[in-house]
C-alpha cells in the first residue's frame, strides 16, 4: 500500500468518525427519554386529562393543543409560504422589491422565539381582540415557520429544470398551467421536506406560544379556535419547573409523546414524499 | 408567391442586452412549406425561430424591434398561449416531461381545455400516428416516455405539438442529437406533415436543409444573407458567403 491509499483511509476513517459524532448525541436523548419516560407511559397517562395539581392523570388535553396547534399552523403557512415562494420564483423579476422580500426572509428566520412570541401577543391577541387562543397562537407559530417553508419551497422549485417549464410554456400553456402540471407536482417532495421541518419546530416551541394561547392548567378540551389550551411543550415546562414535588418520570413521559408526535409527523411525510416521487417518472 | 405568406417579418431586430443577434430581417414563409435556415453558430438561426412564438421573451434581457405578423395579425396583438398554440416547437434536444407517453401527448389537449377522454384518446393516437410513431409504442403508452430511444423521444414531441392542434411548426435543430436512422425517420415525419402544416427547419446540417426544405435562407451574424429555393441557393448562390459555408469553407 502506498502513501496516498494510507492517506486516504485515515481520512475516511476520520470523516466516518466525526460524522458519526453527530448521531451520538441524537441518540443519547432519545434513549435518555426513552429509559426514564417510558414507565409513565400508559393509556390513560395519553387519554386523561391531568389531575391532583397535575401530579397525576394524564396529558390528552396537552397532546391535543399542540395537534391543533400544528394543524393551526399549517393552515395559515403553507398556502402563504407556497403561494410567496411560487410568486418568487415563478413570477417576480429580479427589482429592489423582490429583494427586499428576500432579504425580509432571511431575517425572519433569524429573529428569537420569544420576539415572536410578544409580536404575537401584541398583534393578535391584545391588537386584534383574538385574546389568548388557539388563532392568535397559530398565527404566531406561522409567521415563525415561514421562513423555512418559504426558503425551501424556494428551492423545490428552483430545482425543477427549467426545460419543463419550456416545453409546457411551448405548448401554450399560460404561466399558472405551467406551474400547476410540470413544476409544482416535481417540487412537492421538497416543499414537504421543508415543511414538517418547520412545523416540528412549531411543535416543539414554547416561547411564542407562552402569552398567545397556552394554559397553565385547563383540563377540558377547547371548544372554538379562540379557545385557550394546553399545548405539551409548555406543559413540559410547568411541571420540570413551576410546580414542585411532581415525579421526574412524568416530565420524561410528556418529552417523549413530544418526540413520539413529531416523529409521527415525520414519517406522514416521508410516505406523502415517497407518494410524489412515484409520479415523476424517469 | 402566389398566396399571402402565413408569416411575414419585417425589419425584425433581436437584443439579448445590449447585444444585437438579428438585424434587419425581412422574411415571409408561405403556407405548406418548409423553409431550412442554415448558418454557423451564433448567426442568430435560433434567435429568429423562437422570436415567432416569443419565446424569447422567456429571457428577460431580451427586447426586439420590428414586425412579425401571423395571418396578416401582429404577433403583440395575440396571447402568447394562443399565439404558440398556432405556431409550435420542437426543441434541438428530445425534452420530454417525466410522465408517461400518453400523458406527454395529451398534455397539450389538457391544458387547452379538453377533457373528453375519448376526443382526447383519438387526438393523442392521430398525433403519434402523424409523426411516425404509434406502431412502436401503442401498446406501451403508460410508460415513462424517458424509456423510449432518443430519436423515438424526438418524434414524441413532434407528436406533443401535433396534439394542440398547430398551423405552424418550427424545428430548432431537431435531429442535432440523433444518429442518422432516427434522423431520417424524423425527416420522413416532416415530408408527410407538409400537407397540413407550414414547417420551418433551423439545421446546423446543410445537407439535412437540401434534403427536406423547398426554400433556404442563410443566416451570417444575424444578418440575413441569402433566402431562396433550396435548389438554387445550394447549386448557384447569389452570394460569395453563401458559397463559402455550404462548399465548408468556413462554419
Amino acid at each position: 500500500m502506498n502513501g496516498a491509499m494510507i492517506r486516504q483511509r485515515v481520512a475516511f476513517f476520520v470523516l466516518g468518525l466525526l460524522t458519526l459524532a453527530i448521531v451520538v448525541p441524537i441518540l443519547l436523548v432519545i434513549i435518555y427519554i426513552v429509559l426514564n419516560g417510558a414507565s409513565a407511559i400508559s393509556w390513560e397517562f395519553l387519554t386523561a386529562a391531568p389531575r391532583q395539581g397535575m401530579k397525576a392523570g394524564g396529558i390528552f388535553p396537552a397532546i391535543i393543543g399542540t395537534i391543533l396547534l400544528v394543524v393551526g399552523t399549517m393552515l395559515f403557512s403553507l398556502p402563504l409560504g407556497v403561494l410567496s415562494a411560487v410568486y418568487l420564483v415563478e413570477y417576480a423579476h429580479d427589482n429592489l422589491f423582490t429583494r427586499m422580500i428576500k432579504l425580509s426572509v432571511v431575517n425572519l428566520s433569524g429573529i428569537p422565539s420569544i420576539v415572536y412570541g410578544l409580536f404575537g401577543f401584541t398583534m393578535f391577541v391584545i391588537l386584534l381582540h383574538f385574546g389568548t387562543s388557539i388563532l392568535a397562537g397559530s398565527l404566531t407559530l406561522a409567521i415563525m415557520s415561514l421562513p423555512v417553508i418559504i426558503t425551501a419551497s424556494k428551492e423545490a422549485l428552483e430545482s425543477v429544470p427549467n426545460t419543463y417549464r419550456e416545453i409546457s410554456l411551448s405548448l401554450g400553456a399560460t404561466r399558472w398551467q405551467t406551474v400547476r402540471y410540470c413544476v409544482l407536482p416535481y417540487a412537492i417532495p421538497g416543499i414537504l421536506t421543508g415543511t414538517v421541518l418547520s412545523l416540528s419546530r412549531a411543535a416543539g416551541e414554547t416561547a411564542p406560544i407562552l402569552f398567545t394561547v397556552a394554559a397553565f392548567y385547563l383540563p377540558r378540551l377547547p371548544h372554538s379556535m379562540f379557545d385557550q389550551v394546553m399545548a405539551l411543550p409548555y406543559h413540559l415546562y410547568v411541571i420540570s419547573t413551576q410546580v414542585p414535588n411532581i415525579p421526574l418520570e412524568l416530565s420524561f413521559a410528556t418529552a417523549l409523546v413530544l418526540v413520539g408526535l413529531v416523529f409521527l409527523m415525520n414519517l406522514v411525510s416521508i410516505f406523502l414524499r415517497a407518494h410524489y416521487r412515484k409520479k415523476r417518472l424517469w | 408567391m402566389v398566396s399571402e405568406p402565413i408569416i411575414k417579418t419585417t425589419g425584425l431586430n433581436a437584443y439579448f442586452g445590449s447585444l444585437q443577434v438579428l438585424k434587419d430581417i425581412h422574411v415571409a414563409v408561405a403556407r405548406n412549406e418548409i423553409l431550412g435556415v442554415i448558418g454557423p453558430a451564433n448567426s442568430g438561426k435560433t434567435t429568429f425561430l423562437r422570436a415567432l412564438n416569443r419565446l424569447n421573451y422567456l429571457v428577460r434581457t431580451y427586447s426586439q424591434t420590428g414586425e412579425i405578423l401571423l395571418d396578416g395579425r401582429d404577433l403583440t396583438e395575440i396571447r402568447d398561449n394562443i399565439l404558440r398554440k398556432r405556431i409550435g416547437i420542437i426543441f434541438a434536444l428530445p425534452q420530454v416531461l417525466p410522465v408517461t407517453i400518453f400523458e406527454n401527448v395529451a398534455y397539450g389537449p389538457k391544458v387547452h381545455g379538453n377533457t373528453n377522454r375519448e376526443q382526447v384518446d383519438w387526438i393523442v393516437e392521430e398525433a403519434l400516428k402523424k409523426a411516425y410513431l404509434w406502431e412502436e409504442v401503442k401498446d406501451r403508452l403508460d410508460q415513462p416516455a424517458v424509456r423510449l430511444s432518443g430519436g423515438q423521444q424526438q418524434r414524441l414531441c413532434i407528436a406533443r405539438t401535433l396534439a394542440v392542434g398547430p398551423e405552424v411548426i418550427l424545428y430548432d435543430e431537431p435531429c442535432s442529437g440523433l444518429d442518422p436512422i432516427s434522423t431520417a425517420k424524423v425527416e420522413d415525419a416532416m415530408q408527410q406533415l407538409k400537407v397540413d402544416y407550414t414547417q420551418i427547419l433551423v439545421t446546423n446540417n446543410t445537407k439535412q436543409a437540401s434534403r427536406v426544405s423547398e426554400r433556404c435562407a442563410f443566416f451570417l451574424m444575424g444578418e440575413l444573407v441569402e433566402i431562396g429555393p433550396t435548389e438554387q441557393l445550394f447549386t448557384k448562390p447569389r452570394d460569395k458567403r453563401t458559397d463559402d459555408y455550404i462548399t465548408g469553407r468556413f462554419g
